[in-house]
């Protein structure tokens, strides 16, 4: 029973990896294929590490952010006395069902010189705050995509923990303090990494992110390889980058992975 | 102490409904900018039927959805049966090539996808992207979903069921239909529905596989986003995301009516 699909895993999967591998190794010379390192030797020069090396941090940085925002929203929605967990659990999965692009997008009334923010700051008697077409309106609009996959697989882990737990390292004399860091925190570890690699990898492919926040000249790896494959039409060079993506991805989730060996908890589906 | 809790739950909500709240509030707005409100108007909602390009990107939406996700249920579920029959090793082979488009960056599925599609049509130079190789794609991607969602039920199910079955009689696919299916069924359902959602969301793959002239909302909604997207789309969205609240209360109260009436009989 399992032929047909081998022939379809084939075409759409095996056949479509090999030909970027292949695009990926070769130059065109008039209208021939020629086997070359050529893509692989242009991607590490600098200006395309520069761009490899920002899409990683601004990543990160999301990333972090998330942990930083997510966690305690996470914690607070698994404590025993708060009681409307589902309700809450349910106002994160919400906006997720409205297009994406259009939520993105809508960052632009709230950010943008005369938006809602600066217009809030003015009435206020603050100055104004310009960070849209930045890096910083980049970061922000990974953080509001990508936070709900931070939350969940935290919130999925802290509410399986066992509280006796708890209870027994507060007899023993535990104060909240110790119980966080040396109970709490640990045991929530693998609902951490799970939400690390959620936020950690759609942030570091996005293209459309930094096309609509960053502005026109903003450029992560997404962005390079969109470019090549329909701007520039350079097939090859942008086979590399995205076999290198391809890597940077394989080897983050495995360090993940590593860190996270003995447990398949937390996960989200 | 609980009052900073609730604080910090609301700043956070506050965060995530924002957006979701303007691009509501400019759906109703008189002007066409994003930025200035002038006045209240439900023209919006009264021209969106009529605007051709909006309502062809709608329906491609949600025939794409609708066919990719019914097409990947009937591929998935009987790939994942089969390959629940296979030697250790291959299954492990089939198994992580099933799980590439899932780990997989999309934009590398999509380029990907499209490299394939355009070193086909070298050979048939008739053939062009469009809502073909868009439906192709989706129910690419989709497969992987289904089959992930599905053999965890598989495993969990006795293997001896189908057996006995064909020990009695039963035909290979009276013993699918009949007994492997109804035990798997919660599986197939929980992917169908995560593959319709994927599909319904999908820009990135999407993006690249499709062929001039055919739009989705999500293509529609980037390729306006330069000029200003028209508060048509957020009339259209806003629509969209009532139905899909009133969808998910209707699940939610069905499913706690059947809880009810379960922890009933159990008593």
């Amino acid at each position: 029973m399992s032929a047909p699909y081998l022939f379809w895993a084939l075409l759409f999967i095996v056949i479509p990896i090999a030909l970027v591998i292949y695009y990926s190794l070769c130059t065109e010379v008039d209208g021939r294929m020629l086997f070359s390192w050529e893509n692989y030797k242009r991607a590490f020069e600098p200006i395309y590490i520069r761009v490899m090396w920002r899409s990683v941090l601004l990543a990160l940085i999301s990333t972090l952010a998330c942990i930083l925002a997510g966690y305690p929203v996470a914690y607070i929605m698994a404590s025993k006395e708060y009681s409307s967990k589902n309700l809450l659990l349910f106002l994160f999965l919400v906006p997720m069902w409205m297009n994406f692009l259009l939520r993105t997008y809508s960052w632009l009334t709230i950010l943008e010189k005369n938006g809602l923010i600066n217009t809030l700051l003015a009435f206020l008697g603050l100055p104004k705050l310009n960070i849209l077409y930045s890096d910083k309106a980049v970061v922000l609009g990974m953080v509001y995509n990508f936070l709900p996959f931070m939350i969940l697989p935290i919130y999925s882990v802290l509410k399986k923990m066992d509280q006796s737990l708890i209870e027994a390292a507060q007899d023993l004399g535990a104060d909240s303090k110790t119980v966080f860091l040396r109970l709490i925190l640990p045991m929530s570890m693998p609902g951490v990494i799970s939400g690390i690699t959620m936020v950690f990898m759609p942030a570091v492919t996005t293209f459309i992110i930094s096309d609509l926040l960053g502005g026109a000249q903003f450029m992560l790896i997404g962005n390079l390889i969109e470019q090549q494959f329909l701007k520039v039409n350079n097939w090859n060079f942008g086979s590399a980058l995205s076999v290198i993506l391809m890597f940077l991805i394989i080897a983050s989730v495995s360090i993940f992975s590593m860190v996270d060996k003995n447990n398949d908890e937390g996960a989200l589906f | 102490m609980k009052a900073a809790k609730k604080l910090y739950l609301a700043l956070i909500l506050i965060f995530m409904y924002a957006p979701i709240l303007i691009l509501i509030i400019f759906s109703f707005n008189a002007s066409k900018s994003r930025a200035n409100w002038s006045g209240f108007t439900l023209s919006w909602y009264a021209e969106l039927i009529n605007d051709p390009s909006i309502m062809k990107a709608l329906y491609n939406t949600i025939t794409i959805a609708l066919l990719s996700s019914a097409i990947a249920t009937v591929i998935g579920t009987t790939a994942a049966v089969g390959i629940e029959a296979l030697g250790s090793l291959t299954k492990r082979i089939v198994l992580a090539i099933t799980n590439i488009p899932v780990v997989n960056p999309d934009i590398v599925t999509g380029v990907s996808l499209m490299v394939l599609y355009i070193y086909i049509f070298k050979f048939f130079p008739s053939l062009k992207l469009g809502y073909a190789t868009l439906l192709l794609s989706h129910t690419a991607f989709n497969t992987s979903y289904i089959i992930l969602s599905v053999l965890p039920k598989l495993r969990q199910m006795d293997p001896n069921l189908y057996e006995a079955a064909l020990d009695l009689g039963a035909s290979p696919a009276q013993g699918f239909f009949k007994v492997i299916l109804p035990e798997i069924m919660p599986g197939v359902v929980t992917g169908a529905m995560l593959a319709f959602t994927m599909s319904l969301d999908d820009f990135v793959v999407s993006f690249f596989t499709t062929g001039s002239g055919v739009n989705n909302l999500s293509i529609l909604i980037y390729s306006m986003a330069r000029r200003g997207v028209n508060p048509k789309i957020n009339a259209l969205s806003t629509l969209m995301f009532l139905v899909v609240l009133v969808l998910l209360y209707l699940v939610n109260r069905s499913d706690s009516s059947k809880a009810k009436k379960e922890s009933a009989l159990a008593a």
